[in-house]
């Protein structure tokens, strides 16, 4: 990264501070924004140069996306940046002279740079009304998209993209349309693999699918916990409301092992706990829904528990109390997640349609689940072949 | 069907409970549909004033349900539909003890009588959809076939599972009368007055922290609808009645205009005992655990058996709020107004500073 580029994201600093809570949180560590991944932005905007509002969006879209996807395309996105640097006279000379005195009549520039950070002022302050006048939709569920989308997947996709630096594959594994049920391992003392699960298949999955994620009931007799979870489109793990969801059409994500998962300690990890009684198999089976295993790597390691003091725990009620390197030795800085690296992959879908009537046969569940749960354990192992460095970069 | 019993509209309609708002209304809209010859409304107590013109065409008997039995077999009545349930104690009538002697007793009462009718052939209970109970593993929408998990705590929510019980009783023991039990989401709309419009009345609007349940509604109109459809027609068995779709409680009250204020959980139920002993304040256990667990249904048998499809929850409530605009706290179009300051406000500012820099 060159100072000019640094320089580039300072400018920004300015409007950063009043865009609204809706606005995107700023990058400045290189990574690239997934929402442009899909967008032709680098080369639209080198060849055409004119202020049009589809235009105006581009050139800081182009600094976020260019500077991190370094190299091929940076020709490309460096030249109209500069251009409607120069225009905005907040950064002097040198960066009109490097570009070889390409210098843009500062008005289409200008305007330019004010109507996107006016675009996201507006948005955000659209959000703020439409949240205050209860102006928005929420589903049976307590499903609430306007308030995922806006605060809990950039909140969450903070986490995933720039502190534990995940890697998504197999995503053609799973449909873009129709029902199917996401059957992964748990890990990592608190369940921040759903979470993460979650914000990465909305962001990476072409068709930016929801994952509606089964929870435990313990999640929902504590408060405010409760209701995030709705919000964010979670329900109570049972049969009645997986094959609802199931039969809307949504995919639907579960971890069979529950607590026993996220509760094991660090000698146990990636060690695939047992897997319930099976149930999400035959909620499956009688909505002939296919089951897409996905292996997720790296969330043992964000809090290694050395230790569970069960005493404590069935004082305070809680299925496991952790003791980790750092908690609760340094209090509330031992919930920081330490950054391990981590690898999601989805593997080829199971199709249950042939089984719809063998859904109360519980040899065919056990049976199913217990090939779910292999082919979990082998990518595990494939994918931790991969990465051989837990915190590795 | 009973022999000598036509298919379709009964001649004789006896409404319990037409001294209420619901019963007076539902007796009203039979009386004056041309198919039934005659209404009857049974309660103990005079109608009120607010409803006697509503209700000149019924004919009014002053009795108590322990007493029904000779009318129903002098009148020779085709059809009873029970309306007469109280849903919070009123400390003027008698609290608690009295609701619990109206809904429980009161049902038990109206249902022996029923049994011994032989001209019987449709019975329409009033439920709620509180019989599904309160429990942190409930799935998130109740269909007709959900069995309750935990008891309720609140009062009303034991009278409905008892009154419930009785008539699946009923069922077994005179299978030849067509029964038809609906369980009501809460009553909203411009002109129904229960303990929820109320509470949605006030400006400032305590809540459960750490709680925002999903709430479904009916619309009064609606519901007036579906008893009418009811008798009229036959649809046995348990149905769910509520607008499709789903206003989370934070969302209701920010359309309502009003501001929530959040109380702990246990101190709100301690609130609502202290507020009943005093003898003051309608709220319940029934409100605390609703605002906690919140209750969602499934209208799809509804929409499939009676051909109806209630006005969505959104729908309702708008309309409530609508006739209820007073004491809005904030409205929509302040906020809009405002929205449309900051935004200029910060358009100024920024201008500014782009020309002094």
């Amino acid at each position: 990264m060159s100072g000019k580029d640094e320089r580039r994201e300072g400018r920004y600093d300015v409007p950063l501070t009043v865009a609204g809570p809706g606005a995107e949180p700023a990058r400045r560590n290189g990574h690239r924004r997934p929402t442009a991944a899909g967008r032709p932005h680098a080369t639209d905007q080198a060849a055409t140069d004119e202020p049009d509002t589809a235009a105006t969006d581009e050139p800081v879209a182009g600094t976020n996306g260019g500077v991190v996807d370094g190299e091929p395309d940076s020709a490309a996105t460096d030249e109209p940046v500069a251009r409607s640097d120069a225009g905005g006279s907040h950064v002097p000379g040198p960066v009109t002279s490097a570009e070889g005195g390409v210098v843009a009549p500062p008005g289409p520039a200008v305007a330019d740079r004010r109507d996107h950070w006016d675009r996201r002022v507006a948005g955000g302050l659209a959000f703020l009304r439409r949240r205050l006048s209860g102006d928005y939709e929420v589903d049976e569920f307590g499903f609430d998209p306007d308030l995922t989308d806006a605060v809990f997947h950039p909140l969450v996709r903070l986490l995933y993209r720039d502190w534990f630096r995940t890697e998504v594959g197999g995503l053609e594994n799973v449909p873009t349309d129709g029902p199917a049920l996401v059957v992964g391992n748990h890990s990592g003392t608190v369940a921040l693999d759903a979470l993460i699960l979650s914000t990465a298949l909305h962001d990476r999955h072409p068709g930016r699918r929801y994952l509606r994620l089964l929870g435990a009931d313990l999640v929902f007799r504590m408060p405010v916990v409760s209701e995030i979870a709705r919000k964010t489109g979670g329900t109570v793990a049972c049969n009645p409301d997986a094959e609802r969801l199931l039969g809307n059409g949504e995919l639907v994500g579960v971890f069979p092992e529950g607590f026993k998962g996220i509760g094991k300690l660090y000698s146990d990890r990636y060690k695939l706990q047992r897997f319930g009684r099976g149930g999400f198999v035959s909620a499956a089976l009688r909505t002939g829904t296919p089951i897409v295993p996905v292996a997720i790597v790296g969330g043992e390691e964000i809090y290694p528990m050395l230790a569970d003091l069960k005493p404590l725990a069935r004082l305070l009620k809680l299925p496991y109390f952790p003791v980790t390197p750092t908690f609760p030795w340094l209090g509330p800085l031992g919930m920081v997640p330490l950054p391990s690296k981590w690898l999601i992959e989805f593997c080829p879908p199971i199709p249950t349609a042939h089984l719809t009537d063998s859904a109360d046969d519980p040899l065919v569940v056990f049976n199913l689940a217990d090939q779910v749960r292999e082919t979990i354990q082998q990518t595990l192992h494939k994918l931790l072949e991969r990465r051989p460095d837990p915190f590795g970069p | 069907m009973t022999p000598g019993g036509t298919p379709g509209a009964p001649g004789v309609v006896v409404v319990t409970g037409v001294g209420r708002y619901l019963g007076a209304h539902v007796a009203a809209r039979l009386a004056a549909d041309p198919r039934i010859e005659r209404v009857i409304g049974v309660d103990p107590a005079t109608p009120g004033p607010e409803f006697t013109d509503l209700l000149d065409r019924v004919e009014r008997i002053r009795l108590d349900l322990d007493s029904l039995g000779g009318l129903l077999a002098d009148l020779e009545v085709d059809a009873v539909v029970h309306l007469a349930l109280v849903s919070a104690p009123d400390p003027q009538h008698g609290g608690r003890a009295a609701m619990k002697e109206q809904n429980v007793i009161g049902t038990m009462q109206l249902l022996a009588a029923c049994q011994r009718a032989p001209r019987l052939r449709k019975l329409v209970v009033r439920s709620s959809t509180a019989a599904y109970g309160a429990s942190f593993r409930d799935p998130a929408v109740f269909t007709e076939e959900t069995e309750p998990r935990e008891v309720p705590r609140g009062g009303f929510g034991r009278d409905i599972l008892d009154i419930e019980g009785y008539v699946r009783g009923f069922r077994r023991r005179r299978p030849d009368v067509i029964d038809t039990v609906l369980r009501f989401a809460p009553f909203i709309g411009s002109t129904a007055d229960t303990t929820l419009t109320r509470y949605f009345s006030q400006p400032v609007v305590p809540t459960v922290f750490g709680r925002d349940p999903r709430l479904q509604f009916v619309h009064f109109d609606d519901a007036l609808e579906v008893l009418h459809r009811s008798i009229v027609e036959d649809h046995p068995g348990t149905y769910n009645v509520a607008g499709p779709g789903v206003l989370s409680l934070s969302q209701a009250i920010r359309r309502a205009g009003r501001v929530a204020m959040p109380v702990l959980e246990p101190g709100l139920s301690g609130a609502a005992a202290i507020a009943r002993n005093l003898g003051f304040g309608r709220y319940g256990l029934d409100q605390v655990d609703l605002f906690v667990h919140g209750r969602v249904v499934d209208t799809t048998r509804l929409e499939r058996e009676y051909g109806f499809q209630p006005r969505s929850t959104a729908a309702a409530f708008d309309d409530f709020i609508r006739a209820h605009h007073g004491g809005v706290v904030v409205t929509r179009d302040q906020l809009a107004a405002a929205e449309r300051l900051v935004l200029e406000g910060i358009r100024q500012v920024r201008s500014a500073v782009r020309e002094r820099s």
